[in-house]
């Protein structure tokens, strides 16, 4: 069991918290979107090896924030919330 | 064997607390502090199981964690139990494994005379033809371990316990014990674990003196420094597996019959003093009951007072053999002692008979040893051997935590490599040898300023000598005594180019079982490298992974069995529904009244179902959810979360509405509630309601901000009661609920406020039966008043209570959906034709792009449609397809969500999910189910009150 840091409550289980998707898949708006621009949007994922940057809720206090990551060694580098606002280790 | 306990000595046992237990049925007599090993061997057993493949007897190898042969079934504490780790226990039942009748009357000892014909792998070769599962239960019940008992059930459940703390030791040795004081001492709060029974490790009884103290006076001290500094020491405890970030997982065993307990802890830094494990010689049929690990032999001799045999001879590549060497004659035993080694050897022992620069090449005996042969022919008659083929470092948990280790020649051992962060390994499992080294190592290891404790002994003059097993040996040498593997199976394995140590122990088992090789990896492995012409070092050894010793499945478990696996929810009104005959279902994880009264289920279910559509009938809806929308984006906030526009509602008035996922895909389905200009009630699927709750703060926090929208679920704070049919109106009218039911006031598809009993009272009109409805809104503690007074005004409309079977009858008859059940993972909102906002909105919501895809737009998508069966056939199967001739095949267009007899329409109706169904009706199709074929004809969804007229009525 890992250690996630929440922005907002600390270092906590990882039993307290959900993958929410890699971060910087921004939404593209409007009816209009090329299908291949929105299949991007819904499907395609980096999913890289070493550092990420990923999208993760924390259930307990019902905040998303983005969490920095090492996908290979599981070393949590830093967490910031959504808008990049706070930073915490 | 000729072992017996003597007279005086045995620090561990009690002599003045006898007690007895039965192993194989018959009697043994121990001493409380025995462990089963240590009271078998005192009443002479010498065989204390049978091999795993080949039943060859097997006799007590070790002391500790690391023993190979002697398992033990235990009842009621589950199979192949280390008998060297088990406390005795007055009255305890103990059953050797893979025996029968029992461990020295084997019935297929026979086998091992055709060992020759069935090495490494025969099995795979051999019963290829026809097919290896015809043999494989006769094979698997000839071979194996101990057996499971499939009648055991937990007495209960065990405990789980989470801990934080400074420092975690693992291993109460000298190390240990050294680095858990300096830490207690320096005010850090400790947890010291050790997998005996009692602390002390090595110097329970190995020699030595620790600041002018003896070591059972140093052990003591050392504890009570822990302990009183009020820091936690917990024995019988075996630290088996460490996991991201430093979680470290702990079985902590009881002898009080308790389940093990499973402790995880996030130390900010762990040492690792797990000592080190003495590994056996090569030599032919070195398996043989009576030959045993020299260490092993002194722990019981000085701890347990059992001098394992008479006439004995040490077989040693190192130092650590002199000092048990001495203890025997000390203790009354001949002791001839044979080091491999040539030069720097230890002076001997007085009365010890030394043989320098010899091994032993082969051992004889039936069912146990009786002489050995040394490399030069001379035989000596013993009736037991102690070898020590040298000390491997107890690494497992380092390794776990993803380092490497480096080989170290000097040492003939694997020792740690690249460091971990916040992991520190001290001791013998550090490669330390004498005291001195092992105190100095320990307090290094706390990077204490604090000198290490002043100590004397196991001084080692000589080092160690290689002791590898040599390929093309004479006889069976074995290497796994667990999986029963033998110098030739490496050979084998070898030989067909299985070289690297992965393969080999897949292809001989090597290393697997209960032990997980502890003492036989190295001696594989050196073989393999000695063979494949590579060293020890780039040979490598396999993955270590958790547990280190096997843990029961109860202690992962804890409490979460049964009812506790996945609770379900439950209903402020429970308990008054089960007064009232409730049957109770488990729906979307709630626990619900499926139908009231009566075992009839289906005649009850058609009655309230009848009944509810003549006059009154109530209805406990309170597990619908209710998430409140807030603030002053609130309304662009519902417009982008609903495929439908809300923002046009009026405040006071409800709207029925989708929500999708990006995909286009129907995720949920509800009423939306608008109470004033900025504040909306999210009316959402009672299994839906934490996964919609979820997706309305990721949208709130991604794209609206925290101070636009607040989002907060109620769903558990209010209960929400019912009352529907033609009579509701009236049965309110009855009821003091302080606002006007005129339908002026209050028209379908609105909501009002009042009070009831002074509480808050929401009344929504809105209707998932198809009949004029009423939802009444209350604090959930507060609603068995509400219930009560409207039971007891509806006896005078003869009103029924509704449970869930008979509401989804009426929901059906409408054409209403239930998401999941009438839709899948591909329904988008227009297959359920609401296809306006597709083609109408112009501003953006979730989904909507992926509604204008080419799937989304293609001709033969599934469509929500009813169906309707011949009269006087029975209801159509749930799950039954629509089937269509497609050249030489037949293939689904279609299949059944939903299938019901409708007590008021007198037949049977059906929704389903049918290819182009919305502009079918009329038609008749075939329909197929576990082979059986019908007809039916596409209708509406809605087949009762199409128009809508007792919405009002």
């Amino acid at each position: 069991m890992q250690i996630f840091t929440c922005p907002f409550c600390g270092p906590r289980d990882e039993s307290e918290f959900h993958f929410g998707g890699e971060a910087g898949n921004t939404r593209p708006d409007g009816a209009g979107v090329p299908a291949e621009r929105w299949a991007q949007y819904l499907y395609m994922r980096a999913n890289p090896k070493g550092a990420t940057r990923e999208v993760w809720v924390h259930l307990t206090c019902g905040e998303f924030f983005v969490m920095e990551r090492d996908s290979v060694g599981h070393k949590v580098a830093a967490s910031q919330a959504l808008g990049g606002a706070e930073k915490s280790e | 064997m000729s072992a017996e306990r003597l007279s005086t000595g045995g620090s561990a046992i009690d002599r003045a607390r006898p007690l007895s237990f039965s192993f194989d049925g018959r009697k043994v007599d121990a001493f409380a502090g025995d462990t089963i090993a240590a009271a078998l061997l005192a009443n002479d057993v010498a065989i204390v199981g049978r091999s795993f493949k080949y039943h060859r007897p097997r006799g007590v190898w070790g002391s500790g964690v690391e023993e190979p042969n002697a398992l033990v079934d235990i009842a009621g504490r589950g199979p192949n139990t280390r008998a060297t780790t088990e406390a005795a226990r007055q009255g305890l039942v103990a059953v050797s494994v893979n025996a029968s009748p029992d461990a020295a009357r084997d019935r297929s000892a026979f086998l091992d005379r055709f060992a020759r014909f069935i090495p490494a792998a025969f099995y795979y070769k051999t019963f290829m033809w026809p097919d290896w599962h015809r043999f494989e239960p006769r094979i698997r019940a000839m071979a194996g371990l101990g057996k499971v008992d499939p009648t055991w059930t937990a007495p209960e459940a065990a405990d789980q316990i989470n801990h934080h703390c400074d420092v975690l030791v693992v291993g109460a040795g000298p190390a240990g014990l050294a680095a858990a004081r300096l830490a207690a001492h320096e005010g850090k709060s400790v947890l010291l674990v050790d997998e005996q029974m009692v602390p002390g490790g090595s110097l329970r009884h190995r020699d030595g003196e620790i600041d002018g103290k003896s070591t059972a006076q140093w052990i003591t001290e050392s504890l009570s420094a822990v302990t009183g500094a009020g820091q936690l020491f917990l024995p019988a405890t075996t630290a088996f597996g460490i996991y991201d970030h430093n979680l470290v997982a702990l079985n902590q065993r009881h002898q009080d019959g308790r389940p093990d307990t499973l402790w995880r802890v996030r130390p900010r830094r762990i040492i690792l003093a797990t000592g080190a494990l003495e590994r056996p010689l090569p030599f032919a049929d070195n398996d043989l009951p009576g030959i045993m690990a020299a260490d092993a032999a002194l722990v019981y001799l000085r701890c347990y007072a059992v001098r394992v045999g008479r006439r004995i001879v040490i077989a040693t590549n190192n130092d650590s053999a002199y000092e048990v060497a001495e203890a025997l004659i000390e203790a009354g035993a001949a002791v001839t002692l044979i080091d491999m080694r040539q030069d720097g050897l230890p002076s001997a022992p007085k009365g010890v008979t030394v043989l320098r620069g010899r091994m032993i090449a082969s051992a004889q005996g039936k069912s146990s040893v009786e002489s050995v042969t040394l490399d030069d022919g001379t035989r000596l008659t013993v009736d037991s051997v102690l070898v020590s083929g040298g000390w491997t470092p107890t690494l497992h948990l380092f390794c776990q935590a993803r380092s490497k280790l480096a080989w170290s020649e000097k040492r003939a051992a694997f020792l740690p490599g690249d460091p971990v962060e916040g992991i520190a390994v001290a001791g013998a499992a550090n490669g330390a040898v004498s005291l001195s080294e092992v105190f100095t190592d320990a307090v290094r290891a706390t990077q204490s300023p604090s000198p290490a404790p002043a100590s004397t002994g196991r001084e080692a003059s000589g080092g160690v000598v290689p002791a590898w097993p040599i390929a093309g040996a004479k006889g069976r040498i074995w290497i796994d005594y667990q999986s029963d593997v033998t110098a030739k199976d490496v050979e084998l394995a070898a030989r067909e180019n299985f070289v690297s140590v992965e393969h080999l122990k897949r292809y001989t088992t090597l290393g697997m079982a209960t032990d997980q090789g502890k003492t036989s990896n190295l001696l594989g492995l050196a073989l393999l490298a000695g063979i494949s012409g590579r060293s020890i070092a780039e040979t490598g050894t396999t993955t270590y992974r958790p547990p280190f010793t096997p843990v029961p499945l109860t202690s992962f478990a804890g409490p979460r069995s049964g009812e506790l696996m996945a609770p379900v929810r439950r209903l402020p009104l429970e308990n008054t529904h089960r007064a009232q005959g409730a049957v109770f279902q488990e729906y979307g994880g709630w626990l619900r009244p499926a139908f009231y009264g009566g075992t009839d289920a289906e005649a009850a279910i058609q009655d309230e179902a009848r009944r509810a559509r003549q006059s009154a009938a109530l209805f406990d809806g309170s597990t619908l959810g209710k998430i409140e929308v807030i603030g002053p984006q609130a309304a662009a906030f519902v417009d982008f979360i609903y495929y439908n526009t809300m923002s046009t509602l009026k405040p006071g008035r409800c709207r029925y509405g989708f929500m999708l996922s990006e995909n286009g895909v129907v995720f949920d389905d509800g009423i939306l509630v608008r109470l004033d200009e900025h504040r909306f009630i999210v009316s959402c699927s009672t299994s839906h309601v934490g996964a919609v709750h979820v997706r309305l703060e990721e949208w709130r926090q991604d794209r609206f901000g925290r101070d636009a929208v607040y989002i907060h679920n109620a769903t558990s704070e209010m209960a929400t009661l019912t009352v529907s049919g033609p009579a509701s109106k009236q049965l309110l009218a009855t009821l003091d609920l302080g606002l006007s039911l005129a339908d002026a006031d209050l028209p379908h598809m609105a909501i009002g406020e009042g009070r009831f009993a002074g509480d808050l009272l929401r009344v929504a009109r809105v209707s998932f039966t198809g009949d004029r409805s009423y939802e009444l809104s209350i604090r959930a503690d507060r609603a068995e008043i509400l219930w009560r007074s409207l039971q007891e005004a509806g006896k005078a409309f003869d009103a029924v209570t509704l449970g869930l079977e008979a509401l989804m009858i009426l929901r059906a008859e409408k054409g209403y959906i239930v998401i999941s059940k009438d839709t899948d993972g591909t329904t988008m909102p227009q297959d359920l034709g609401v296809d306006g906002p597709r083609t109408k909105r112009q501003t953006d919501y979730v989904g909507r792009r992926s509604l204008f895809t080419e799937v989304a737009q293609a001709p033969n998508r599934l469509q929500l449609v009813g169906l309707a069966v011949p009269d006087g056939e029975p209801p159509l199967a749930p799950g039954a397809h629509g089937i269509l001739q497609d050249g030489l095949k037949l293939r689904s267009q279609g299949f059944v969500t939903s299938s019901y007899l409708s007590p008021v329409l007198g037949r049977p109706i059906a929704l389903a999910l049918i290819e182009r169904g919305a502009a079918r009706h009329g038609e008749t199709i075939d329909m197929q189910h576990l082979g059986q074929k019908r007809h039916a004809t596409i209708t509406a969804p809605c087949v009762f009150d199409p128009s809508g007229a007792r919405f009002n009525a």
